[in-house]
């Protein structure tokens, strides 16, 4: 099933055309990686999908119909989470109120919303444990490693239960065992039937994983083709522009 | 690692002990220290320890301690408020007036809270949705209010509050129990904001704001209206203390709460709110705006001029931020 299809999507910022006509679809439970150089228009790409701002022009369509995104809540209503680059997390909160963050668990105690502290640090625990991150939930985010981090941003994706999932650079800052780690977690959401969108400049990491890639250049997009049938020559041709469009 | 499973990882605190946790807070050695003036004032002078010197203390920090638990929440948030004094002489202008010009307390106490909390909205509203500096903003609104506040009142003082004049005393000046009455109205106000911000999504929400607006934002939250909130709720702490102190002083004139701003983000600041954002409790604002109060009080206990207390807060604020400077250097080694 075409979980997210993108049609003919722009994006301006003023006289800036950071994408132009720009479509792709994706179906359930398969992985696309999504490269281009810096400026290609990756990260605008991310942020439409994400609910950060809307298209200039063009249609997102989510299981077929027609959607507008206009709040990241509005994405996380449709099943879409992002695991953002810089990971957004607040360093000087601990990793289950990272995990929990903009959807906090409350109980009522005799009618006033409370936080639930223990059932948020619980379920932060479980999560970390699926991941095989030893990561603790009671820590501040401020003395964790890159690994610990990036399970901490992962952890976010798996508390609903997420249709598509947005990577921006997972693999960018973390160790080579952790890079590992990291690819079969993408393997196993991908195993789940959510659709993994993978956005990487590493190109063993998107040939690890990916089904199919998607490539942009100068906010266009010049190739879209299994990654069984490319090749990271290819590629690193089309995100240069060596090669035009493949 | 070979015999811990991950579960055991995950499970295990990151608190050695109790005690390692106590002494890793400001707030505990600002406590330690606010208790060890107090035990030298009770040694050096039969002055300190008597009932009528720690009424006026307590009674005194508790204007301070008021609006530092408002504006450890606008500091938590990574803002700033300068605009308090100021709401303060505007909230006891309003209620003065209105009650001299023959209303009950019952109409002019509310009305003053609103005038207050109409100021916080204006900061609030500039911050959030227009994007400017809250220094600025409020460094307006610092200017603004007491201005209003003198147009209101023609810069005249007002000591004559009509039918409810001495019900006005006796809320602001009176005490129940031995303890003024502004103490206990601390005490409630402490408790409901440690309460919020350790236990509601709004506490967890401003200081999310406050370590990492866009991490905050791009997961959701609403940060434009946690900023305007912060800047109400101390605006309404400002509000409050301009109502008590008119009640406390039996008259209101134009300077009140002047330069106020400065001993309260001290307290905030010495109690452990972060000036970066991210940080602060309601806890370690009122022993904040204790500690200095105690020091304010022993300069004058030990004849030391006044004219120095100025000096002592600005060191504290110094001292305060350097520490915390100290400790995020270290941090990132």
């Amino acid at each position: 099933m075409r979980i997210l299809e993108l049609r003919g999507v722009s994006k301006n910022f003023g006289a800036i055309h950071a994408l132009t006509e720009v479509s792709f679809a994706i179906e359930t439970g398969e992985v696309v990686g999504l490269m281009g150089d810096n400026g290609a228009g990756k990260s605008t790409l991310v942020k439409i999908i994400a609910g950060n701002f809307p298209p200039s022009s063009g249609q997102i369509l989510i299981r077929g119909e027609a959607r507008e995104l206009r709040s990241p809540r509005d994405a996380q209503r449709e099943g879409i989470e992002i695991v953002y680059q810089d990971l957004a997390l607040c360093d000087n909160l601990t990793a289950a109120a990272n995990v929990f963050l903009g959807r906090e668990l409350v109980r009522r105690v005799a009618g006033v919303p409370v936080l639930d502290h223990r059932a948020m640090v619980a379920r932060a625990a479980k999560l970390f444990a699926e991941l095989k991150s030893e990561t603790r939930p009671r820590d501040v985010v401020r003395r964790m490693s890159g690994g610990q981090r990036q399970a901490v941003a992962i952890a976010r994706t798996r508390l609903t239960d997420p249709k598509i999932v947005l990577m921006d650079e997972p693999t960018a800052a973390i160790s080579v065992r952790q890079v590992a780690e990291v690819l079969d977690l993408i393997r196993r959401l991908r195993d789940h039937g959510i659709a993994v969108i993978l956005i990487s400049h590493r190109m063993p990491d998107v040939f690890a994983v990916s089904d199919r890639v998607v490539i942009l250049r100068r906010g266009r997009l010049v190739a879209d083709k299994p990654a069984g049938q490319s090749s990271p020559q290819e590629v690193t041709g089309l995100i240069t522009g060596a090669i035009e469009t493949a | 690692m070979a015999t811990t499973s991950i579960e055991e990882v995950i499970g295990h605190s990151q608190h050695r002990s109790a005690l390692a946790w106590v002494a890793s807070r400001q707030t505990f050695w600002i406590f330690l220290a606010a208790v060890i003036a107090c035990t030298l004032l009770t040694l050096s002078t039969d002055t300190f320890a008597t009932e009528r010197n720690l009424f006026n203390v307590t009674r005194n920090f508790a204007f301070v301690g008021i609006i530092a638990l408002g504006m450890t929440a606008v500091i938590g948030s990574g803002g700033i408020d300068l605009s308090v004094g100021s709401s303060v002489v505007l909230s006891a202008i309003v209620v003065g007036a209105t009650m001299a010009a023959g209303y009950p307390i019952y109409v002019a106490v509310p009305l003053a809270i609103v005038a207050a909390l109409c100021v916080g909205l204006f900061n609030g509203i500039l911050i959030a949705y227009v994007a400017m500096p809250p220094f600025v903003v409020t460094l307006g609104t610092l200017a603004i209010a007491r201005s209003l506040a003198m147009v209101l009142s023609g810069n005249k003082m007002i000591y004559q509050f009509g039918p409810d004049h001495d019900l006005l005393l006796a809320l602001g000046g009176g005490s129940m129990l031995g303890v003024a009455n502004p103490v206990f109205v601390l005490a409630a106000l402490a408790v409901a904001t440690g309460f919020a911000f350790r236990w509601t999504r709004w506490g967890r929400h401003l200081y999310a704001v406050g370590g990492n607006e866009d991490a905050a934002r791009m997961t959701g939250v609403r940060v434009a209206r946690v900023k305007v909130s912060v800047y109400v709720f101390s605006a309404f702490t400002a509000g409050v203390t301009g109502v008590l102190e008119v009640g406390w002083l039996g008259g209101v004139t134009t300077n009140l709460g002047q330069s106020m701003e400065l001993s309260v983000i001290a307290a905030a600041v010495i109690g452990g709110a972060n000036l970066a954002g991210g940080a602060g409790t309601a806890f370690g604002a009122v022993v904040g705006a204790a500690l200095i109060e105690v020091i304010r009080n022993s300069l004058i206990l030990l004849g030391i001029s006044t004219f120095w207390q100025g000096t002592f807060v600005g060191a504290f604020i110094l001292v305060a931020v350097a520490i915390e400077r100290l400790r995020s250097i270290r941090q990132r080694d």
